[in-house]
């Protein structure tokens, strides 16, 4: 009885096509950005730096492939590459002494042009070369990063974010990073829900289910194509500067390897391919999952007595992980979100399923 | 420029190339009869490697049996990865079966250090050490070793492809809805190549481990191995071949001549720009089918 669909009907058009059609759906989303908001008051600090803070900038980097990925139906296995090339772009505006808001923005411009032009480059490819060549774009862009000492900052190679200032207000402390994270994640968000709505959006997804009959329709793949790559690097390269400035505070070129490319993959493919509420889940699991299952297993081991080998814990990430990507697309190709609709849809007429449309 | 070096780096890189080659040779393998690419061959490799040495050391086998045993071992391996997962994966998106041997990859890199521990493994399996000389030329005998041993696989391979059921093989690869209407197993010859390139993988596996010692940074050998399969044509042994030992080659070049220049590291970069300009340039390769198609 969550979801009270039984009695709702709209008389008006535009109150089926709002974003949230059911009140019950806006009661939660304002319930949820209400609980965001008062975090940092409510939570011990830990929680909200340790956990919070890194689950939306994952979730919006999410997000971002999730566009390319999902939408479009392309394939990148560099986008840690790709967040990597903002966050040093804007890092080195800053030190600079350009504003922070000018160098997020110039961050994802610079990652959009250079992600484009990789991606523009194996564009007349599909599946396996597009991967290929988005692999080896990862791998370059590591490579040029941390052999030039201009980039990568000298001998120690980690540089450091000056203190800034975001809209006037300093960035120090917990509160006024980790609102930063949120305003960044909000607005990606929406933007996620509403691209979907438009002719941007739509031609997209044309083009994922089959990019030839999406040109005898008159969508131009090749223009829809580079310009799915270039908004997907735009916004990894912000979220690669909000990173560096809210998160890492001193980067080095270790922090964008493929790890981190591979890590936001199976984000979405756990919380499901095309989905704007899959990232918020998958980023969780996959974030939180080997965290718990360690947890969970010292726990087990301390109380029964076992002594476990200090190596099978360390590499409880990876095989987490993997058993994750693999379970998912084995068993809900869709992901979290999948399972989430499939729960909301038996709720929303819950007990009248006669009503169900 | 110092010719005698250039002569060594080349010498030692076709042997290495040709090590790097015998990993490739199960991702052709595969691609050429399901069209399914597999991301996993580098972490299978190193499983190979793992596998190999705990059947030396734990269980106490002589090596003569242990390598068998291992390349026995891992072609049901290849075979149960096949019928679990990749068969259920038939009629899905190409990005679904790259990200299902990418999972496979991340598990297994971190499944088998973790249960074997993590510090690098010896496993010797009597490869002389000591460098050999050649005129003025210092070729190191593990690779060289090495090399020809994965020549001879590779060799072997080829020749496989003209018995009975090589041919069936390539039917099913030339065309999977003809060869079913004649009654050839399709599925039967897909899980055959996951075996096979599995078996080829523990072959590099034994090699590379028996030169650089078992850890989990044999899976590092996939970058190299797709290289070389893109460089070589998907679909073409042969390809694997020549493209093994051009990729040996600018890649021991670029260690000697380019490190000094850009400090270190230049070895992990060349596959990966070797990838993109085949990509760029030629995209099915030296040796494949032109069947890429374009939109």
């Amino acid at each position: 009885m969550f979801y009270r669909r039984a009695g709702i009907r709209h008389t008006r058009y535009q109150d089926e096509r709002q974003l949230f059609p059911l009140g019950f759906d806006r009661g939660l989303i304002i319930a949820v950005i209400a609980i965001l908001l008062a975090a940092p008051f409510l939570f011990d600090r830990l929680y909200v730096s340790g956990y919070l803070l890194p689950w939306l900038i994952w979730t919006s980097a999410a997000l971002g492939l999730n566009l390319l990925m999902g939408w479009s139906g392309q394939i990148h296995l560099g986008y840690g590459a790709v967040m990597g090339i903002g966050a040093y772009g804007s890092v080195h505006l800053v030190r600079l002494g350009v504003p922070l808001e000018i160098a997020m923005i110039a961050g994802g411009l610079l990652s959009a042009t250079i992600g484009t032009m990789f991606g523009g480059a194996a564009l007349r490819m599909k599946g396996i070369y597009l991967a290929m060549a988005t692999l080896a774009m990862q791998y370059v862009v590591d490579f040029v990063i941390s052999h030039s000492s201009v980039i990568s900052g000298g001998s120690l190679a980690t540089l450091q974010v000056p203190a800034v200032r975001f809209l006037g207000i300093p960035l120090q402390g917990d509160l006024p990073t980790y609102y930063l994270a949120f305003g960044v994640c909000f607005v990606i968000t929406l933007f996620m829900l509403n691209v979907r709505r438009t002719s941007f959006g739509r031609a997209l997804a044309a083009l994922r289910e089959k990019d030839y009959a999406a040109q005898i329709l008159g969508i131009s793949t090749f223009r829809y194509k580079l310009l799915a790559f270039w908004v997907s690097s735009f916004i990894g390269g912000v979220v690669g500067s909000v990173l560096a400035v809210t998160y890492l505070r001193a980067i080095s070129p270790d922090q964008f390897h493929i790890e981190l490319s591979i890590q936001i993959l199976a984000m979405i493919i756990v919380g499901g391919l095309g989905s704007v509420l899959g990232p918020f889940f998958g980023t969780a699991l996959i974030l939180f999952a080997p965290i718990l299952l360690n947890n969970l297993l010292g726990f087990t081991a301390g109380t029964l007595g076992w002594s476990l080998p200090i190596d099978l814990r360390a590499h409880l990430p990876l095989m987490a992980y993997g058993a994750l990507v693999i379970g998912f697309l084995l068993y809900e190709p869709l992901g979290l979100a999948k399972i989430y609709a499939n729960f909301r849809n038996y709720l929303l007429v819950w007990p009248f399923r006669h009503a169900q449309r | 420029m110092d010719w005698i070096l250039l002569a060594e780096l080349s010498a030692n890189g076709v042997f290495v190339g040709l090590m790097y080659a015998l990993v490739s040779l199960g991702i052709v393998l595969i691609y050429k009869t399901s069209g399914t690419a597999n991301l996993a061959q580098g972490a299978i490799a190193m499983t190979g490697g793992y596998v190999t040495w705990a059947l030396a050391t734990l269980v106490g086998l002589p090596m003569w049996l242990a390598i068998p045993a291992a390349l026995a071992g891992m072609f049901g391996f290849g075979l149960l990865m096949e019928r679990v997962a990749l068969r259920r994966m038939i009629g899905q998106p190409v990005i679904m079966t790259i990200m299902l041997t990418l999972g496979v990859e991340i598990m297994l890199r971190g499944l088998l250090p973790g249960v074997f521990g993590a510090a690098v493994k010896r496993l010797d399996i009597g490869l002389p050490q000591q460098p050999l000389f050649v005129g003025e030329l210092l070729i190191n005998r593990a690779t060289l070793i090495g090399g020809s041993i994965s020549l001879l696989l590779i060799l072997i391979s080829l020749a496989f492809f003209n018995s009975r059921f090589g041919v069936v093989m390539r039917a099913v690869a030339d065309d999977q809805t003809a060869s079913w209407s004649v009654g050839i197993k399709v599925e039967r010859a897909i899980a055959v190549a996951w075996g096979l390139a599995a078996v080829s993988a523990t072959a590099a596996g034994v090699l590379w481990g028996s030169t650089q010692g078992i850890d989990w940074s044999l899976s590092l050998l996939l970058i190299k191995a797709l290289a070389i399969a893109i460089l070589g044509g998907l679909d073409s042994i042969p390809g694997v071949l020549v493209a093994g030992v051009i990729v040996g080659v600018a890649e021991s070049l670029a260690t000697g001549v380019l490190d000094p220049l850009v400090g270190g590291g230049s070895r992990d970069v060349v596959a990966a720009v070797i990838i993109l300009v085949t990509l760029l340039l030629k995209p099915h390769g030296l040796f494949g089918r032109h069947h890429i198609e374009r939109v």
